[in-house]
């Protein structure tokens, strides 16, 4: 398995959730876990590329696959990654528990539609549960991330 | 002092890390590189039931369990857990105990521990762990608890926890003068503040230190110090508690003790090993406290102006299975219900009734959304009942700029009465109405309105450290943990205004007791009020040791000195000054071999002041702990105003405008005061048409899980449009109310306002949902 | 939350599939997980052993047959959305499937999961019942053609045998035009009801145990829907009637 571009080796027990090998195994506790039943979405991780709840999926099923966590979008002392920069420009998190797992998402919406349309926006953000920000300024955020990623 | 920070759209400093995943929340913690135990506990599936027998010998013989607790297993087993506020209306408070042997009383009960290897492995235990269980008759909803068929404690008759009347005037002579009465019922159901990262609690014990250190996702890391010290028989400086990034809060994590605070650390210490504990969804649903549910009756006398001349609120709180947080709730409810407006006449009577579910503690807002919904309603009803206009009837009975301060008469939860410093409610109200604009067109379309005032910034009070270190960076603490608030970003306006110095150049650690071992809590909107104002004290303290210390170097009077760009400075001369930096380190008269201004400092270092090195009664160091301790409540308000539209179809709900116009007094940082209002508000929108905790009449939760409890998703949160004004409070050095509460409060009042309206149907109760609706034109039909 | 322990078992072959689905006592089929993770998180199902077919390949193709689409079992929801031929052949099939919780669900979640899974509430079911699409079931005793009227028996229950892996799904084009409504408590969820249209073809979800063919005149004869916290069974027939109309009307 290949996690943010290194190879890791494969997972034991097969019943470990991705969500809680990322985290308890690898140490890559950026990725979050809210309710365990793919709901909430703070556990979004890329899976070759494609925006996935890790809670709902088994460590052992990505064996053979890359997944990208949040640890992986921007490397430590680079600047932030185009939609981390627009979730800090707009004020679009608060605890920043939910944070990554909309990051992910937002990161998916975009690769599906560069310049999406607000209705496009709510529907890439639904699936996300926040309970600080009202989602107002994470909306403003996924739009000023397609500007800085156009550039 | 030029202020350059305070009242800027600043940027957060804490999102950095957050955003690259490099938070630190309880669960990540890993902290000694040994792999904690992981643990969870077996709960009541009964909502009241006496226990029989528990059978915990699988459980302790499976692989990988390192040991199961039960109440029999613990030396304060037998303890019940504290009341953390008595009041002496609460006659037949109860708590429960850690582990519940006897008795349960509400389903999420926890009764056993498991401490395994791994999480799974202890819920593969918990399995096997055989309670037999003698269920007991169930009371579910306050009506049923006050009518007392069954009870919920043997000992409590009538299932009535506290009792409180309070009246101001003379309620029943004018009613019955009164040219209109009207009598009303409102009820609000339970809802949960569900932030998004549950509960957790992460201990370890040091045998050689003899030091406990304990990670705990709460609002209140200094009372769990304290606590955990008192239980454990340990100096309060053999016990340390941090509250790390906490993935919000909302209120239930102002509560202590849960279980699970006193039980992780009791296993580490046994154990001799770090044990941890993260919460799941499901039983975060049961296991962490609830709030809302109440039911208000109201009879109310107006005149022909529709000027409230009397009113009596009787209202019943569902308490839950306990009180361990008191009676603050229906306390503030009480206190909150006449908002904005004069009622002279007042009277108001609460019961808190015990049920067999989850027990409540303050959720954002607490008890302030009923309170505003009671009266909003209220006055809407009489501009129904006479034919005016809802703004009318607000504008004739509102409290007018010029009466402040204003005296309402009834108890508040620091045991004073509510007495509102400062507020311009008329101009709240003008100013949301213009926002609002004017009705669109189509039919089944509502206005509505609501204005709350809100008590902040409740003491006892909170204290800081601000330190400048040799590098001329500064470094504050408080005891207050963050669960979102921004706290390291306006503490550092604040300090770096006080010390002229760079907001970069300010470092803010909050909820550490390493850091700062004293204060209250995160919670009733009161971090700004207390703690930012402890920070500006302390920071003034620096600046003022730092020109004393200065002015001996530069033998310039202190008075003449002021701090800006990061020097003390001679006022009007900038060239003669001497680096912060500097200052620190004369501030410390020793040797040492690192720093800046090192040389300056020597013993040998020409000293223009006789007499001792430190003066008499200073500390070394550029630092200092100031406190702040609030004389009363300050008091924030605001205005809602919303255009929505209902499908007469499908009763689905439409918000097509809401505007905010919101006063808590001088606004430190409008980027976070806005993201609190906007996130307030779509807490309140879930509130009021999709969050209900269901509860069945054998007390099962029906909803526990985020499938079935229905948080609103960005498509259900329409845009929100804020706008301010600022009273500042005259009781704080700031001039500062709270913010984090306000949001929330008068949206359930709004949205009714408005659906009524919109489909000409009274609306008396929260929440609403399509189904509700349905139910509601049906019946009217 | 975290699921029980089983036995995993991760087949590269349909023909492996189907010997271990033959073979193991109680096994359950793991493709998208979205729904079945779910449940073993929260320990509501603990199936001893689990077939994971993901790792079987070429079993995702999407291709036209027989004047539909066919739709394989590793198909994700997210492809079927994005895919031109589906909204080419069956642009009801491209609506229905944006209907199905988030997008980042679909980018797991299979289509022929939606089916084998069978909730009541769920859309897939009922678009392949309103356009007379089927199934076809493998197992080591060979391959089976379910027509969607003769796949869903009752509330999460289908005539798949238990030895039996569902392969490919097949929904025909539909013959006039179409629409598809439903209404949920929020963007994502399982409808409260729903109803779609194909030509003169009406059917309803989220009103019985299974997906219903309803008649378009009189869409809630003898229905008889349960009720939950979020619509009684009034409501239901209530929502039905109101959503007819409007599937009429677009």
């Amino acid at each position: 398995m290949k996690v943010n571009g290194v190879v890791h080796p494969a997972p034991g027990d097969p019943r470990r959730l991705l969500s809680d090998h990322l985290r308890h195994e690898l140490g890559l506790t950026g990725t979050h876990v809210g309710c365990e039943h793919g709901v909430c979405g703070c556990c979004t991780v890329l899976f070759d590329g494609m925006p996935v709840r890790s809670c709902l999926m088994l460590a052992v099923q990505a064996e053979g696959h890359e997944v990208t966590t949040i640890e992986g979008l921007a490397a430590d002392g680079a600047p932030l990654h185009p939609v981390q920069q627009a979730f800090h420009e707009c004020h679009a998190l608060q605890c920043g528990f939910c944070t990554p797992g909309f990051v992910m998402s937002v990161v998916g919406l975009l690769a599906q539609h560069p310049s999406p349309t607000e209705e496009q926006v709510g529907e890439g953000i639904a699936g996300n549960l926040c309970r600080c920000t009202g989602y107002a300024s994470i909306r403003r955020a996924v739009h000023r991330a397609g500007e800085l990623s156009r550039k | 002092m030029t202020t350059r920070w305070f009242g800027q759209r600043v940027q957060r400093v804490e999102d950095d890390r957050l955003l690259r995943g490099h938070g630190r929340f309880t669960d990540d913690i890993n902290e000694s590189g040994e792999r904690a135990l992981e643990s969870c506990f077996v709960r009541s599936p009964f909502a009241h039931a006496r226990i029989r027998s528990i059978d915990v010998s699988a459980a302790r013989a499976m692989p990988g369990v390192v040991a199961v607790y039960t109440a029999a297993d613990l030396p304060f087993g037998q303890t019940d857990l504290p009341i953390l506020i008595p009041h002496p209306n609460l006659t037949h408070g109860r708590t429960q105990r850690c582990l519940a042997s006897e008795v349960v009383r509400y389903a999420g009960e926890a009764v056993a521990f498991i401490v395994a290897d791994s999480r799974y492995v202890a819920e593969d235990a918990a399995d096997l762990v055989e309670v037999e269980y003698e269920q007991q008759p169930v009371v579910i909803t306050p009506e049923i608890a006050a009518r007392a068929e069954h009870l919920v404690h043997d000992d409590v008759p009538g299932n009535v926890a506290a009792e409180m009347l309070q009246e101001v005037g003379d309620v029943t002579p004018a009613l019955a003068a009164a040219p209109h009465r009207k009598r009303l019922r409102f009820r609000f159901e339970r809802g949960a503040a569900s932030p998004m990262e549950a509960r957790a609690v992460w201990a370890r014990w040091s045998k050689s230190e003899s030091k406990l250190t304990v990670y705990d996702s709460t609002q209140s890391p200094t009372s769990i110090r304290g606590g955990l010290a008192v239980l454990f028989g340990l100096p309060e400086s053999s016990v340390e508690v941090i509250a790390p990034d906490v993935g919000g809060g909302f209120g239930p994590k102002i509560m202590l003790f849960y279980p699970d605070e006193l039980l992780v650390p009791f296993a580490a210490m046994q154990l001799g090993r770090p044990v941890k504990w993260t919460e799941d969804r499901q039983e975060h649903f049961t296991a962490v406290n609830h709030e809302r549910g109440q039911v208000h009756d109201v009879e109310v006398g107006f005149d022909d102006e529709g000027r409230v001349l009397a009113l009596s609120v009787d209202f019943i709180h569902d308490a839950g299975a306990y009180t361990p947080y008191g009676i603050i709730l229906p306390i503030i409810t009480a206190g909150q219900v006449p908002g904005p407006y004069r009622v002279p006449n007042y009277r108001v009577r609460f019961r808190d009734v015990y049920t067999n579910a989850t027990p409540t503690s303050p959720y954002r807002g607490a008890g302030r959304p009923h309170a505003c919904f009671v009266m909003e309603r209220t006055l809407d009803a009489i501009a129904l009942e006479i034919g005016l206009d809802r703004a009318e009837v607000r504008r004739r009975n509102f409290i007018q700029p010029d009466q402040f301060p204003y005296d309402v008469g009834v108890a508040w939860q620091d045991g004073n009465t509510v007495i509102y410093d400062s507020g311009n409610y008329p101009a709240l109200l003008q100013k949301a109405l213009a926002n609002l604009g004017p009705r669109p067109a189509g039919d089944h379309v509502g206005m509505g309105l609501g204005m709350y005032v809100e008590g902040t910034g409740v003491g006892p009070y909170e204290g800081a450290h601000v330190q400048v270190l040799v590098s001329g960076k500064v470094v504050a603490a408080t005891g207050i943990p963050s669960q979102g608030q921004s706290h390291a970003t306006v503490w550092a306006q604040i300090v770096a205004d006080e010390l002229g110095v760079d907001m970069a150049d300010v470092e803010v650690t909050s909820g550490d007791t390493r850091r700062f071992p004293w204060g209250v809590g995160t919670f009733a909107s009161r971090g700004a009020v207390t703690a930012g104002n402890a920070m500006a004290v302390a920071a003034r303290m620096v600046a003022d040791k730092a020109k004393h210390i200065a002015g001996d170097h530069l033998e310039v009077d202190a008075a003449d000195l002021e701090l800006s760009g990061g020097e003390v400075r001679v006022k009007g001369a900038s060239d003669r000054g001497i680096p912060l930096a500097a200052v620190a380190v004369l501030a410390n008269p020793v040797r040492y071999a690192f720093g800046g201004g090192t040389e300056a400092a020597t013993q040998f270092a020409t000293r223009s002041r006789p007499g001792p090195p430190l003066r008499e009664g200073e500390q070394p160091g550029l630092e200092a702990t100031g406190y702040y301790s609030p004389p009363g409540s300050t008091w924030a308000a605001g205005c809602h105003a919303a255009y929505v539209r209902v499908d007469p179809k499908t009763f689905r709900l439409e918000i097509l405008k809401y505007v905010v116009v919101h006063d808590c007094g001088r606004v430190i940082n409008p980027l976070v005061v806005e993201g609190q209002i906007e996130g307030g508000v779509a807490q309140g929108i879930g509130g009021a048409f999709y969050e209900r905790l269901a509860y069945d009449a054998e007390g099962q939760l029906r909803n526990a899980s985020f499938m079935e409890y229905l948080m609103p998703y960005a498509t259900e949160v329409p845009a929100i449009e804020i706008d301010h004004i600022e009273t500042p409070s005259p009781l704080n050095p700031l001039g500062v109310k709270g913010a984090g509460e306000a949001g929330v409060i008068p949206v359930g009042a709004v949205l009714a306002s408005a659906i009524e309206e919109a489909l000409g149907t009274p609306i008396t109760e929260m929440p609403l949902s399509p189904l509700k609706l349905f139910e509601l034109v049906k019946n009217r039909s | 939350m975290k699921p029980p322990a089983f036995e995993y078992h991760a087949p590269t072959t349909v023909e492996e599939a189907c010997a271990l689905l033959g073979s193991l006592e109680d096994a359950k089929v793991l493709a998208g997980g979205q729904s079945l993770v779910p449940l073993l998180n929260f320990r509501l199902a603990r199936p001893p052993h689990l077939v994971d077919i993901n790792r079987i390949s070429g079993l995702d193709g999407i291709y036209e047959r027989n004047g539909g689409i066919a739709v394989q079992a590793l198909v994700r929801q997210s492809a079927v959305e994005d895919s031109e031929l589906v909204s080419r052949v069956c642009p009801l099939l491209s609506a229905a499937v944006r209907l199905v919780a988030h997008r980042v669900i679909r980018n797991r979640g299979t289509v022929c999961g939606s089916l084998a899974h069978a909730d009541p509430a769920s859309e897939l079911p009922a678009v392949l019942l309103v356009l007379g699409g089927h199934v076809i079931a493998r197992s080591t005793r060979g391959d089976r053609i379910i027509a969607a009227d003769q796949l869903f028996t009752s509330v999460m229950e289908t005539t798949l045998a238990p030895d039996e892996l569902l392969v490919e799904a097949w929904f025909p084009s539909p013959a006039g035009p179409f629409a598809i409504v439903e209404e949920s408590r929020r963007h994502g969820d399982f409808a409260l009801a729903g109803v779609v249209r194909a030509a003169d073809r009406l059917a309803l979800f989220g009103v019985a145990a299974t997906p219903v063919l309803a008649d378009s005149a009189d869409p809630t004869r003898g229905l008889q829907p349960s009720g939950d916290l979020e619509a009684t069974p009034e409501f239901r027939l209530h929502l039905v009637r109101a959503l007819t109309e409007r599937v009429f009307a677009a």
